[in-house]
């Protein structure tokens, strides 16, 4: 007992040290946003309406919590450009996180099955994009793909085509930026639990009758399917509230829910519209993790 | 080997072989083609030649042990006949068919793993159904087998558990219930009992032997832990440098090692290196410089070099305070060394005694203790008489 207590207030603080921290960054800039989201939209400085000033007595801050409204919920729903857009981000999101998956499975496979002092060459190689500004990244992406940029020209070279593809501004382009941009998020989670894998399950796989096609799918892959489910939240989640990849790569006809933001936020300087904007899209976010979070309770119950 | 230790007959040695030869092998006599022919099997790792031009016949029934020390090329031949490694030269020939480059998955034989190498996310019941399934096998003939090898290895209850929800004995069982479902014609056990503890593994071995005697199947297993494969095996193959140095029964390999190097490898032993003097009626005068001359029976192959071992378990050196009393042991020529004891390890079962020879060379000497009273007891600076009989000596080529 004596020795709990020792170890008691050094753990309790450490344990607190996490909540403490999203509290500060998270919980607290999360309300602003709560707040500024059942607002109104004023030529004002702040420009919305209430303000919650303390200093006004308690009368002042009753009248401005009666003045807050689900207004800007209501036209989120009521107009389709939000609906449209929230669409457009999942849609874009599941279809960007497939071609990962596809692409980025058979890479982690194998730099896993790769010979020892070669894997971590092979994890350098996918990492080094990373020293450079993902921005100028996706600005050299614009110059390849542009109407006399790489692309078009090794492909008139080679006479595949005979006058120059538009590239830029089209779907094609936007996916291909997101999937060279995520690549990496999705490959590292994959090949962590691809690489510690016992190669002696595949062994007995086969020893027990199985081609290599069947092993892998009756061995590897069910047991890589935590590398799975974590590398498609890491991708899914930060492509539905992209931005930037669609604004400087996709065309404007339609929106992601990032660009819709943006415009409200900037544009149209409507701060309460586009905080319920950013809500409903922590909202939807949340919706996924929460089911990864019981999807990995109910397996680590299940061993117990 | 403690447990054989104690007063022997001389006739032992000479017995031993055809002691094992009348030990019970079922459907050994059966065949006279093997059911397993391994033929000057090479297998290469880069420069370094793992299995070194192997040859080797395994019967139909019988329960074969590979013994060597770590390196030595066991694992790897074990592995050739699984299908995980491709012999570079030679042939493996299972029923006469050559399988060395037939893929494991279409192989008649099945691998218990060292590590069990269990499905993780499988149960039990998916683990053991796991060969039934690829084999094609109907769902209820699967469940049949799968509850005949369940009752089998005696986990009954457990069916639905995941591996990492069971013992490691437990899944030591599952390992072996999984590999014995599609009744492979060979069994290959890959350290299979290295994981348990002590007594388990005690008891799983007299598991095992009596599961394969009941099966009558063929089980092959590798181990580099001497009591295990002469606790299971019916015959032993040892290994050093990718080749076989011996085969033979448990017996006659501890009793009439074929050289030097099996005769360190298996056991306890004392060497004393020396020249043949004489060969007499069977018996040859050695002169050592450690031990003096000691007189040994001819071994049943001529000595053809004079420079030999003499070679002597611990159990056979029996120590008194003045020599050897018995009117039967003085029939014979006797061996007979003056020292002084320098060590005393009681183990229980036996005391195992370290003696300093007035020539310098130390002499191990291990006694059964058949009294409860230390009345056969020595101490440490106790001056002692070593005695042997020519029959306990072994005489090996240098």
């Amino acid at each position: 007992m004596s020795a709990r207590n020792i170890f008691a207030r050094p753990a309790r603080i450490a344990a607190i040290a996490p909540y403490f921290w999203m509290a500060l960054f998270f919980l607290v800039p999360f309300g602003f946003v709560l707040k500024i989201s059942l607002s109104q939209t004023a030529i004002a400085q702040p420009p919305y309406v209430p303000v919650f000033d303390l200093t006004q007595g308690a009368a002042a801050i009753k009248a401005a919590y009666a003045a807050l409204s689900l207004d800007n919920f209501r036209l989120l729903v009521s107009d389709d450009l939000y609906v449209l857009s929230y669409l457009r981000s999942l849609v874009v999101a599941v279809i960007s996180t497939s071609i990962l998956l596809v692409i980025g499975y058979p890479i982690a496979y194998g730099m896993a099955r790769l010979p020892q002092r070669w894997q971590g060459v092979a994890m350098m190689l996918v990492i080094v994009p990373f020293w450079t500004s993902f921005l100028i990244r996706i600005y050299a992406w614009i110059n390849v793909l542009q109407h006399d940029g790489l692309l078009n020209k090794i492909l008139l070279a080679l006479h595949l085509v005979s006058a120059p593809v538009v590239w830029l501004s089209t779907d094609s382009a936007m996916y291909l930026g997101i999937v060279y941009s995520y690549l990496p998020f999705m490959i590292l989670p994959l090949y962590a639990t691809l690489a510690k894998m016992d190669p002696a399950l595949l062994e007995a796989a086969s020893d027990l009758g199985s081609s290599p096609r069947q092993a892998f799918w009756l061995v590897t892959f069910p047991l890589s399917l935590p590398g799975v489910a974590a590398g498609v939240l890491l991708c899914f989640i930060p492509i539905v509230g992209e931005f930037v990849i669609p604004d400087l790569l996709a065309g404007s006809d339609s929106m992601m829910i990032g660009q819709t933001l943006w415009l409200e936020f900037f544009t149209n300087k409507d701060w309460p519209v586009a905080s319920a904007v950013a809500v409903v899209l922590l909202l939807l976010l949340v919706a996924p993790l929460v089911l990864y979070d019981r999807l990995q309770r109910r397996q680590l119950e299940g061993v117990r | 080997m403690t447990g054989q230790a104690g007063i022997m007959t001389e006739d032992v040695a000479k017995a031993a072989a055809e002691a094992d030869s009348a030990k019970p092998e079922p459907q050994a006599a059966a065949a006279d083609i093997p059911l397993l022919r391994i033929e000057a099997v090479v297998k290469k790792f880069g420069g370094f030649r793992a299995v070194d031009g192997l040859s080797l016949d395994i019967r139909a029934g019988e329960f074969f042990a590979l013994l060597g020390p770590s390196g030595c090329g066991k694992t790897t031949l074990l592995r050739m006949l699984a299908g995980f490694e491709t012999p570079d030269e030679g042939r493996i020939l299972l029923d006469g068919k050559d399988i060395a480059r037939i893929l494991p998955h279409q192989r008649p034989v099945n691998m218990m793993f060292q590590n069990y190498a269990l499905f993780p996310h499988l149960t039990v019941r998916d683990n053991i159904a796991f060969g039934l399934k690829r084999a094609g096998m109907s769902r209820s003939k699967i469940d049949d087998r799968v509850a005949e090898m369940v009752a089998l290895v005696k986990l009954e209850g457990l069916e639905k558990r995941k591996p990492d929800q069971i013992s490691g004995g437990q899944k030591q069982r599952v390992a072996l219930a999984r590999s014995l479902a599609r009744r492979p014609r060979v069994l290959l056990l890959d350290e299979p009992l290295a994981a348990l503890d002590k007594k388990l593994r005690e008891s799983t071995q007299l598991e095992l032997m009596e599961l394969q005697r009941r099966l009558g199947m063929t089980f092959i297993i590798v181990t580099h832990d001497q009591e295990e494969a002469m606790t299971v095996a019916g015959r032993i193959g040892v290994m050093d440098s990718g080749r076989l140095e011996q085969v033979a029964a448990p017996r006659e390999l501890y009793e009439a090692p074929a050289s030097r190097w099996i005769a360190e490898f298996v056991g306890e032993i004392n060497m004393f290196e020396g020249q043949v003097e004489s060969n007499e009626a069977h018996r040859l005068s050695i002169s050592t410089r450690a031990a003096g001359t000691i007189v040994a029976a001819e071994p049943r192959q001529p000595v053809t070099k004079t420079n030999v071992c003499v070679a002597i378990r611990p159990e056979k050196i029996k120590l008194s305070r003045r020599g050897p009393v018995s009117d039967a042991v003085n029939a014979h020529a006797i061996n007979r060394l003056e020292g002084v004891v320098t060590d005393v390890s009681y183990l229980g079962g036996v005391t195992s005694y370290k003696v300093k020879l007035d020539s310098g060379a130390v002499l191990r000497s291990s006694m059964a203790n058949t009294t409860r009273l230390d009345i056969d007891a020595y101490s440490a600076s106790q001056r002692v008489v070593a005695w042997f009989t020519p029959d306990d000596c072994v005489v090996l080529e240098q």
